[in-house]
């Protein structure tokens, strides 16, 4: 497969779990994390609407990912929310995942403080997001 | 986008006086026994100079806990003070901000004392930080560190509002420093400069403050430790440590408080003694990704070298030297703990250090694996060769 999937979309948030899932490193540092996100894209540049990914994390696993049509379809312990432009900096490695919090590039609905001990973890993912070979709108 | 967060600093001979003119009503004076004798009634003279009324909390203990927090708290409910004046070292500074930050957010509890917590402060209060010893930096960082005693795990707190409205660096507070206690905290100003410079949030505004940090300790420290007197050397380590503070604070710390926040708080080891002995394993353990970084330093220090990997492991030395030139303990060994001790607990210093904010954004991200065997190597004293 040479293909790109398309950031957002439903093939983009299954090839980010699998590539999770084989990141040895990411497992052994959430490997006591328990916690589901609800990622929220809201539109700017190009970005025709609001998108959102229900992210499942659980001891070092992704148990599930996908796209949910809406912010209100599920409640997940943390919302971590920002605009399109930002999230493409963000998978492009232009942004610190913790760094984009402090600086409200990106939002964060949930305990911060549990966050704050799980910061590698953070970084894995993002470093994870940006191996999957994507295109953006 | 990044920022440069500072209080307002007063410092020099009689900066002091500056609280002699300051604006309030009442006054929470935070302190612990002994710095209430030696330095903090000096400052209530000078606020009560400025027309406020002063009340004492002075049971703030050693490396402090939520508890000492919580006593504070209720003093500074009842008595509703308009200032909030910490005097001691880190632990005493630390322990106001909590205070403070509970005193105007009451609907919060301490752990909720995070980045992007909604926090109200200076509405009832301002807070100003007086430190007595020359090491923490606190005065003029938005950190604390507070141990939950349960778990034996030292919380940090960080806001970007928890930072000092003003810090009054005045050395002659720093002058009753004991030998051993200059010579600790005076590492400690080291780690954070150091740690601030290889940092990955290092940034123009932060680098001349650590590089100037460190010359100073280099040059002031071992005199103001054989000195106590020299008030040159005290005056200029006072400084360092405050311009320290504005270094780390505003990039980060690294894996030396990462490591030494675990056996700080496992071993009852004090922070800058722990972060001091950390410090050389850690900078040899930075080497790989920070070489350019660490040359810089070494080239500042005037160290001579004739490669990069060289000149960090000269600076390593360095710090190695300042330890013994002051009696510090370079290993957990020589600190008094036993392998056995250390192998009990190493599960636990591991995770600790995993979840330190210290980890992430340290030059070079350990793994559990590398923190093993940095705990170990610590332990016996063995150059970091991996
Ligand atoms: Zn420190």
């Amino acid at each position: 497969m040479s293909g790109k999937y398309r950031f957002p979309s439903e093939e983009w948030i299954k090839a980010f779990k699998e590539e999770l899932n084989r990141n040895k490193e990411y497992e052994e540092a959430a490997k006591d994390w328990e916690g589901d996100f609800l990622f929220v894209i809201t539109p700017d540049e190009g970005l025709d609407r609001e998108y959102c990914f229900y992210v499942d994390l659980y001891h070092g696993k992704c148990r599930d990912a996908r796209v949910v049509a809406s912010r209100d379809e599920v409640k997940t312990e943390f919302v971590y929310e920002g605009p399109y432009s930002n999230w493409k900096k963000l998978i492009r490695g232009e942004i610190d995942p913790i760094k984009g919090l402090l600086t409200r590039k990106f939002k964060l609905k949930g305990n911060m403080a549990k966050v704050m001990r799980y910061t590698k973890a953070a970084k894995l993912l993002v470093e994870t997001a940006s191996r999957v070979p994507t295109e953006f709108v | 986008m990044w920022y440069f967060i500072s209080p307002k600093v007063v410092f020099g001979e009689d900066a002091l006086d500056y609280l002699s003119e300051v604006k309030g009503k009442r006054a929470l004076v935070v302190t612990d026994k002994v710095v209430r004798e030696l330095a903090a009634e000096r400052v209530a003279e000078k606020l009560r100079e400025a027309g406020l009324d002063i009340e004492f909390y002075d049971e703030v203990e050693a490396e402090p806990s939520t508890s000492s927090v919580a006593r504070g708290l209720e003093v500074a409910r009842r008595l509703q003070p308009d200032l909030i004046v910490a005097v001691g070292g880190g632990s005493c500074i630390d322990t106001a901000k909590a205070i403070w930050a509970l005193y105007e957010n009451p609907e919060l509890s301490i752990e909720d004392i995070a980045p992007l917590a909604e926090l109200k402060l200076r509405e009832k209060a301002r807070l100003i930080a007086v430190p007595t010893t020359s090491g923490t930096g606190s005065e003029a960082t938005w950190a604390a560190v507070i141990t939950d005693p349960a778990e034996h795990r030292k919380m940090e707190l960080a806001h970007h509002e928890l930072v000092p409205d003003i810090a009054v660096v005045d050395p002659s507070l720093a002058k009753t420093m004991p030998p051993k206690l200059t010579a600790a905290t005076g590492m400690d100003v080291l780690a954070h400069a150091i740690e601030a410079y290889v940092s990955q949030w290092a940034n123009d505004f932060t680098d001349g403050l650590a590089l100037k940090a460190i010359e100073l300790v280099f040059r002031y420290l071992p005199r103001a430790y054989r000195s106590p007197d020299d008030m040159e050397a005290r005056e200029k380590m006072h400084n360092a440590a405050t311009i320290a503070g504005l270094a780390f604070s505003n990039s980060m710390i690294g894996v030396a408080h990462a490591l030494a926040h675990s056996i700080g708080g496992l071993f009852k080891i004090p922070h800058g003694e722990a972060v001091g002995m950390c410090l050389p394993y850690t900078i040899e353990y930075d080497l790989p990704e920070a070489e350019d970084r660490l040359e810089q330093i070494a080239h500042h220090l005037r160290l001579s070298y004739t490669s990069r990997r060289e000149a960090g492991l000269k600076l390593a030395d360095e710090a190695r030297r300042l330890l013994s030139e002051m009696g510090l303990p370079a290993t957990l060994a020589e600190r008094g703990v036993a392998e056995s001790e250390l192998e009990e607990n190493m599960d636990k210093l591991v995770r600790l250090a995993m979840s330190s904010g210290g980890t992430t954004i340290n030059p070079r991200i350990p793994s559990e694996e590398d923190y093993r065997k940095l705990f170990r190597y610590i332990y016996e004293g063995r150059r970091v060769d991996f």
